[in-house]
């Protein structure tokens, strides 16, 4: 017994030769909002993928909520997956069904609601992602990429999850509906309670957000900590990070508002 | 404390309490226990009075779903003319359901209402104009594009051509020519017995000859390119726009029509008619072994009257459909391409309608060449 919903050890990754996780470690506490960040190709979105059973490490141990994630049965699977939320990069709504129907069909797949009340919790659901009511009647192509996330937001909201994997949540989008999507998941966090793992490589939703952060790089954690904390950091490849010609100072300020 | 044990599964439950004015709630008013509560609620008879207490403090656990349905029952009960107070929330869950309240002003909006009949009618309609227009347009532009490369031979895509020629002709040669080998067998194989019956043995090959190169053969290769390469064309302009690749293509300057379009109507009016050439010849060898081993006419014999029997019109006639098939087939195809919309879905409803269209289109044109060539005593 822990008390942390992710637990990572020595975890290792390969694709042929190449050596995506080298012994990887971190843990994630509960309620708290977790980042992992790094450089593109770093291998952030795979080790999300083995978090979320899509893709199995060569060997080193995942546990959610106290349960190793590797070599799960498919029903033991699907019940650790019903505690979770994920969000995906580019939304992966399901194209031929509206926004409401997106989110009401998770509930109706696992839970015995009416159809009246799955609608209305999708509807629910879809006003706290801050889409505009007329939002749910629509596909997802009829909507802007800001409005997708929020969408696919509400989605991994449906079952009122402990736990929220976030892919990207901010990438493609204009800085304003990014700033929009920061409020909005600290504001849920906040609301709702559920612990938050995101991959991201927006140095803005790090410092406004982000509780804690772990640098992924060389197959290795390179640095774990707040942002301050890491922001001290000497290791090279972290300072080039967070003190790369994108500024700092302003995202220091973000921290102190918080 | 695991976290997984933080969330308590006491069934929730709500219930007349101790007076008719107070309703009493309990236990987990969590998602994934919520239904039969629902059904509670349903098949409640709420309490009489004027005031009605909901008392909450025995609710241990509450997520959306759950404050959501308490919600909706005090405003259901409010809608009945009640005052309703809900006390004894957890300061947290109060916070919860206030922020569900808040935001849970428009549910009714979220939902699409279904057309009425007569609009429907109407958008069924338009739709079929807007479809009309469209095809219009794909011809046109398509007209324009194939004028074009006929001037400036340059533009066309001899390499796209050739890939073509090798998807939708070459690689098709086995199952075409399987199918028509079969389809010989089984005419002459019917035909045998009638004709041993009469015995006119030898005009098996009559039998076997003109409809398999006037008719059948033609019709087969058409319907299974149509099915093979059809779909395909489809589903992979259905893609290409999903994918946003056409938008791309044109904002580099290259025309969708010039690159995707053209190259097959083209390559597959090439490979149609020598496939129908390769299938003839299968079908006849299949109606030539049947008619050795069920009638006993020989192979040269056989072959000697089909001379007599297929006259050289016949044989133009049914070659000659294959380039007219082709450009329906590829038309066809690429049309319903361009007009997939979006969704993953629509990639394969454009799909199917791409087959079932243009095989109805090769037969009812087969048939339309028919009528005009017995007009023309052909």
């Amino acid at each position: 017994m822990t008390g942390n919903v992710i637990e990572v050890r020595d975890l290792h990754t390969r694709f042929g030769n190449a050596v995506v996780h080298d012994g990887v470690s971190f843990s994630v506490q509960n309620g708290e909002v977790f980042a992992l960040v790094g450089a593109s190709g770093c291998g952030k979105s795979t080790l999300l993928r083995e978090m979320i059973v899509l893709q199995e490490p060569v060997s080193g141990s995942i546990r959610i909520f106290d349960q190793e994630v590797a070599g799960l049965s498919d029903d033991e699977a699907l019940a650790l997956r019903r505690r979770w939320g994920v969000m995906f990069e580019r939304g992966a709504l399901f194209s031929a069904l509206t926004v409401t129907e997106n989110v009401a069909a998770v509930l109706e797949e696992h839970t015995a609601l009416s159809a009246r009340l799955r609608t209305e919790i999708a509807a629910v659901k879809i006003a706290l992602t801050g889409l505009p009511p007329d939002a749910g009647q629509k596909y997802p192509n009829e909507l802007s990429g800001g409005m997708r996330k929020r969408a696919a937001l509400a989605r991994a909201l449906a079952l009122d999850p402990e736990l929220l994997f976030l892919d990207e949540p901010t990438a493609g989008l204009d800085p304003l509906s990014a700033t929009g999507i920061d409020e909005l998941v600290r504001h849920l966090r906040d609301a709702l309670g559920f612990t938050i793992m995101m991959v991201t490589h927006d140095l803005d939703l790090l410092w406004r957000v982000a509780d804690r952060v772990a640098v992924l790089g060389e197959g290795h954690i390179l640095g774990i900590g707040t942002m301050p904390e890491l922001a001290k950091s000497a290791h090279p490849l972290v300072q080039e990070y967070f003190y790369g010609p994108r500024g700092r100072a302003a995202r220091e300020q973000a921290w102190k508002q918080r | 404390m695991a976290p997984h044990a933080t969330r308590p599964v006491d069934i929730p439950k709500i219930f007349v309490g101790d007076t008719p004015s107070q309703l009493r709630c309990q236990g987990a008013w969590i998602t994934r226990m919520l239904a039969p509560l629902e059904e509670q609620i349903v098949a409640m008879s709420y309490a009489a009075g004027e005031q009605l207490q909901i008392e909450a403090s025995e609710i241990t656990a509450l997520d959306t779903s759950g404050a959501w349905l308490l919600h909706r029952t005090v405003r259901a009960l409010e809608a009945r003319g009640l005052t309703v107070q809900v006390k004894g929330l957890r300061p947290e869950f109060e916070a919860l359901l206030q922020l569900i309240a808040a935001r849970a002003v428009s549910v009714d909006q979220a939902v699409a209402r279904p057309p009425g009949r007569l609009t429907a009618l109407g958008l069924a309609a338009w739709e079929a104009v807007r479809g009309a227009q469209g095809l219009l347009s794909f011809l046109g532009e398509a007209s324009l594009t194939w004028a074009r490369s006929i001037l400036d031979p340059r533009r066309i895509r001899w390499r796209a051509i050739l890939h073509n020629i090798q998807t939708a002709g070459f690689e098709a040669l086995p199952i075409t020519g399987l199918l028509s080998f079969l389809l010989g067998i089984v005419i002459a194989y019917q035909g045998a017995e009638q004709l041993r019956r009469v015995g006119a043995n030898i005009y098996i090959a009559d039998l076997v000859g003109l409809s398999m190169v006037r008719e059948l053969s033609p019709l087969i290769t058409a319907i299974i390119v149509a099915g093979r390469s059809g779909s395909a064309y489809t589903a992979q302009i259905g893609t290409m726009k999903v994918t946003e690749e056409i938008d791309a293509l044109r904002t580099i300057g290259i025309g969708p029509l010039d690159l995707l379009v053209l190259p097959k109507v083209i390559a597959l009016a090439i490979v149609l008619p020598l496939l129908t050439v390769y299938t003839d010849i299968m079908g006849v060898v299949g109606g030539m072994i049947m008619a050795r081993a069920q009638l006993q006419v020989s192979f040269s014999t056989f072959l000697h009257r089909l001379e007599e029997a297929v006259s050289l019109t016949s044989y133009v006639i049914g070659v000659g459909k294959a380039p007219v098939f082709a450009v329906i087939i590829a038309l066809v195809g690429c049309y319903q391409g361009f007009r997939v919309s979006g969704s993953a879905e629509s990639v394969g409803q454009q799909t199917t309608v791409s087959v079932v269209q243009s095989i109805f289109l090769v037969i009812l044109t087969d048939a339309l060449f028919s009528i005009a060539f017995s007009w023309l005593e052909l």
